[in-house]
């Protein structure tokens, strides 16, 4: 039977875990000799406390939406896909090439077109793993992630090659034509009369990234696929037994992986850099494992935990800038979150549940 | 004065989270018996042993060995109590012989041939004092199960053990193999041992013990003297409610071959060749029986029949012949066909223990039309349904909403039941439909399987349980080693022949 409520699973034990990895981190900074309460005003406030801020927590956040989808997906399939981090690069070569050869009327559907680009470069890269690993039973966690090292080596073969402008000394492609440059959200709010910084890189992506929680959510529990997807992670033997064909959900579940992971090239190449440069992912689909795990493998858990790696990530970067405390601390800091909401989840469950137990066995008692 | 008891237990508890797995259990084990305890699945049994052996600490509760306290912290400190432990699951190294096996955790010193050689002596007074002859230096993964279980025991009795616990020893044993077991504790009895015989076979009870304490829902409900009982009282106590042991069904009428099989061969990924030209049929109307040691073919026949193994041969389903390797040769083709697979193991195969219970109705059928709405699945449409079955089967607790691993073994059986039945099939399939389940579901998943036949269906029942193929077939097949071993009619054979048959004799080999 469960013993706790689901509020209580869903957003109590995160909420905790957050908190003892937050107690920790701020006896880290103790010990360097800074002030915690300063470190985290300073978080806060360069993240949170303007729309410049936020626009970079968003676009961050979007990034993480993306990879953490694509990783939450698989991992309903019990696939563990490493490579998020390649799917996502290889997918900004794709949004890189239809940007720059085909000639959009229209940045919606420049949009659309650098979507599907990007989805179907990423899935592409996700097919040869899945198919080694539903045909050959080559583990897939080791396969993925030597298909990051390959993605690097390829996107660095074409940025020093083929897709270098000629006489460009950086390994990057040009700059993508006018029209495919997506509106930022100071343009997108700004439609509905809100106020938002000019100069943050968060854009219309993160709009997609949230019709991609609501898409995945549906996918997983509303449809037959997802219903197969579940079962067969679940239990491959019952999978089985019901007719679901395991190359079937592995390859597809792959597939759809790899899109997502790859569709995070429509935020960072086409939606801010707006030109494909070497280590555009930049740890992005690492990040999404830790977001996968945090967020539950549910879209909207993965949807609350992004926005959380968001502002790590960005108030991080405004410690490094105005404290002695190191860039790496920020990591060392997601490192602890992760650790306490993804490998020490029992440690804070057991006495939860115990504690809800004991209340529950005392309102039966008096009752 | 008299004496005091081998092992007595008083007000034992113990819970695993909300479930209280015993309750205040007090019980008292005279030496020199055969204790038997019995229980449905869940009662508390294993529970109750494994705090015996060390394996969990109670809650509560004192435990006296020879009438002195002691405690149990782990399975070194039982072994030393003088308790010997024999699992359902043998705990062997297969590739070790059987004397290396004897002596592992029990070495003399850090070397190892005078432990062997002292062993070797200790086997051979062991074999001649109680019968238990086993070859010391055969490796255990060659020899049958009825020997490696004689392993077990003399792995209790090289420890010194006074105290052998059972835990269901006859689970994986043919008859004949059982009976050999029995005599083999009579003689422990008889040299003053204290045997604990732990099973949920009334029947064993009946045969072998002195006296007998029935568990049920965590609590002993009753000690009593077995030759001052009889099997419905215990089956009563078991249950809390009277209960019917036997099936009550009329003749079969018999309509026209409905499953056709012929000369199919299995070989699994291996390279073990697990069937070998098997050839049956089975008729609307009636219930085929396949007696049989686990592990002898059965499990790889209703893998093929159900659409998740490839085979060779011919399989047809009324007139028409299955697709066995190709595209067709998948679960979702088979239950086109009319095909309905109870499987064997219902926690691996049957039911997505992780799932609710109205995921679970759909299982297997979720590309019905009416489990849809567009390009979703109709999960209104699912759960009504669910309800309805439930009612129909009896499940409890009647919440589609609840996750199939917080049913009890019943009860999940009877998911994966409803959920095959009411498709109405022409062919059931159906592997152990009663392992792990209690006697009181027993009883109503015989009424259904019966039920079934009587409505002209065809129904392939695989079953460990002599007593179970006994008592529902209308036709019994035996298979040994992949092969049929013959077809008997129920009122013209009996255990005994049957057991001969699934250890791979016939009637003129055994005579």
């Amino acid at each position: 039977m469960d013993v706790m409520p689901k509020w209580a699973d869903v957003v109590l034990i995160p909420l905790i875990s957050l908190l003892l990895a937050a107690i920790l981190s701020a006896l880290v900074i103790l010990a360097i000799g800074e002030s915690p309460m300063n470190a985290l005003k300073i978080m806060v406030d360069g993240a949170l406390g303007s729309t410049y801020g936020w626009g970079y927590t968003l676009y961050y956040a979007t990034n993480f939406i993306f990879t953490g989808l694509a990783v939450s997906i698989a991992f309903h399939a019990r696939m563990f896909n490493i490579g998020g981090e390649g799917q996502a690069m290889i997918g900004g070569l794709g949004v890189a090439l239809v940007c720059m050869y085909v000639p959009w009327p229209h940045w919606s559907l420049a949009l659309l077109g650098g979507t599907v680009a990007a989805a179907l470069f990423g899935a592409a890269w996700a097919a040869i793993p899945a198919f080694l690993q539903a045909k050959r039973g080559s583990h897939i966690v080791i396969t993925t992630i030597m298909f990051n090292f390959i993605a690097a080596a390829l996107l660095n073969y074409l940025l020093i090659g083929a897709l270098k402008p000629q006489g460009s000394m950086e390994p990057a492609t040009g700059k993508f034509p006018e029209a495919t440059h997506l509106p930022n959200l100071h343009d997108v709010l700004g439609f509905f009369g809100i106020e938002f910084s000019k100069a943050a890189p968060a854009n219309i992506t993160f709009f997609v990234a949230i019709l991609a929680c609501v898409a995945v959510w549906a996918l997983i529990w509303r449809t037959k696929l997802g219903y197969e997807i579940r079962a067969f992670g679940h239990s491959e033997s019952a999978a089985k037994y019901a007719g679901i064909s395991p190359t079937k959900i592995i390859m597809v579940s792959m597939l759809i992986s790899g899109g997502l992971a790859g569709m995070m090239a429509i935020n960072n190449v086409q939606g801010e850099a707006e030109r494909l440069v070497l280590n555009a992912v930049e740890g992005a689909g690492f990040i999404g494992i830790a977001v996968a795990l945090m967020g539950r493998s549910h879209p909207f858990g993965v949807f609350l935990a992004a926005i959380l790696f968001g502002f790590l990530y960005q108030g991080g970067a405004e410690l490094a800038l105005w404290t002695k405390i190191p860039r790496e601390m920020i990591v060392v800091i997601q490192a602890l979150v992760i650790l306490f909401t993804g490998a020490l989840d029992n440690m804070v469950r057991m006495p939860l549940e115990r504690a809800f137990l004991a209340a529950k066995r005392r309102n039966k008692g008096a009752a | 004065m008299t004496q005091a008891p081998a092992i007595e237990l008083k007000g034992i508890s113990k819970a695993f989270g909300p479930v209280q797995a015993n309750k205040d259990i007090s019980i008292r084990v005279m030496p020199g018996t055969i204790h038997g305890i019995i229980g449905e699945n869940g009662a508390g049994k294993s529970t109750l042993m494994s705090i015996l052996y060390g394996f969990y600490k109670a809650d509560k509760g004192e435990i006296f060995i020879a009438g002195k306290k002691v405690q149990i912290p782990d399975s070194q400190a039982a072994i030393a109590a003088g308790i010997g432990m024999v699992f359902q699951h043998f705990k062997l190294v297969e590739n070790f012989t059987v004397l290396e096996n004897v002596v592992l955790g029990a070495e003399d010193s850090g070397l190892l041939r005078p432990s062997l050689a002292r062993a070797r002596r200790e086997l051979k007074a062991l074999a001649d004092e109680y019968g238990l002859n086993v070859e010391p230096d055969a490796l255990i993964e060659d020899i049958g199960v009825g020997m490696q279980q004689r392993v077990e025991i003399l792995k209790a009795l090289y420890r010194k053990a006074d105290i052998l616990i059972l835990d269901e020893p006859t689970g994986v044993l043919t008859p004949a193999e059982a009976d050999q077991l029995f005599r083999i504790l009579e003689r422990l009895k008889a040299e003053g041992k204290t045997i604990v015989l732990i099973t949920h076979k009334l029947r064993e009870i009946m045969d072998t013990t002195d006296t007998v304490s029935v568990m049920r829902r965590g609590e002993m409900t009753a000690t009593v003297k077995t030759s001052e009982t009889d099997p419905a009282h215990l089956a009563e106590l078991m249950v809390g409610r009277k209960v019917l042991l036997r099936v009550e069904k009329a003749p079969a009428k018999v309509g026209a071959t409905i499953l056709e099989v012929k000369d199919l061969n299995v070989t699994d990924n291996k390279g073990v060749h697990r069937l070998k030209g098997i050839n049956f049929h089975v008729k609307a109307g009636e219930i085929l029986g396949i007696a049989g040691v686990a592990g002898n073919g059965q499990s790889e026949l209703l893998e093929v029949l159900g659409g998740y193994e490839k085979g060779t041969g011919s399989i047809t389903v009324n007139g028409q012949a299955i697709d066995l390797t190709g595209a067709h040769s998948d679960g979702q083709s088979r239950r086109a066909r009319g095909i309905a697979h109870v499987p064997e193991d219902r926690q691996r195969e049957g039911l997505i223990m992780d799932y609710t219970a109205w995921e679970n109705t759909a299982f297997g059928y979720h590309h019905d039309a009416k489990y849809q709405r567009g390009i979703f699945m109709d999960n209104a449409a699912i759960k009504a349904d669910t309800v309805e079955k439930m009612e129909r089967f009896d499940v409890r607790p009647p919440d589609p909403k609840l996750a199939a691993k917080n049913f009890s073994g019943g009860n999940q059986q009877k998911i994966v039941l409803a959920r095959e039945i009411e498709r109405n099939p022409d062919l059931l399939l159906i592997g152990q439909p009663t392992r792990g389940v209690d006697i009181g579901a027993i009883e109503f998943i015989h009424q259904q399987i019966v039920a079934l036949r009587d409505q002209g269906k065809a129904i392939l029942l695989v079953s460990v349980e002599l007593e179970e193929i006994l008592s529902l077939s209308d036709r019994i097949a035996v298979m040994f080693d992949g092969k049929m071993m013959g077809e008997r009619l129920p009122s013209e054979t009996d255990e005994k022949e049957l057991g001969l048959m699934m250890a791979g004799m016939t009637k003129g080999e055994a005579a």
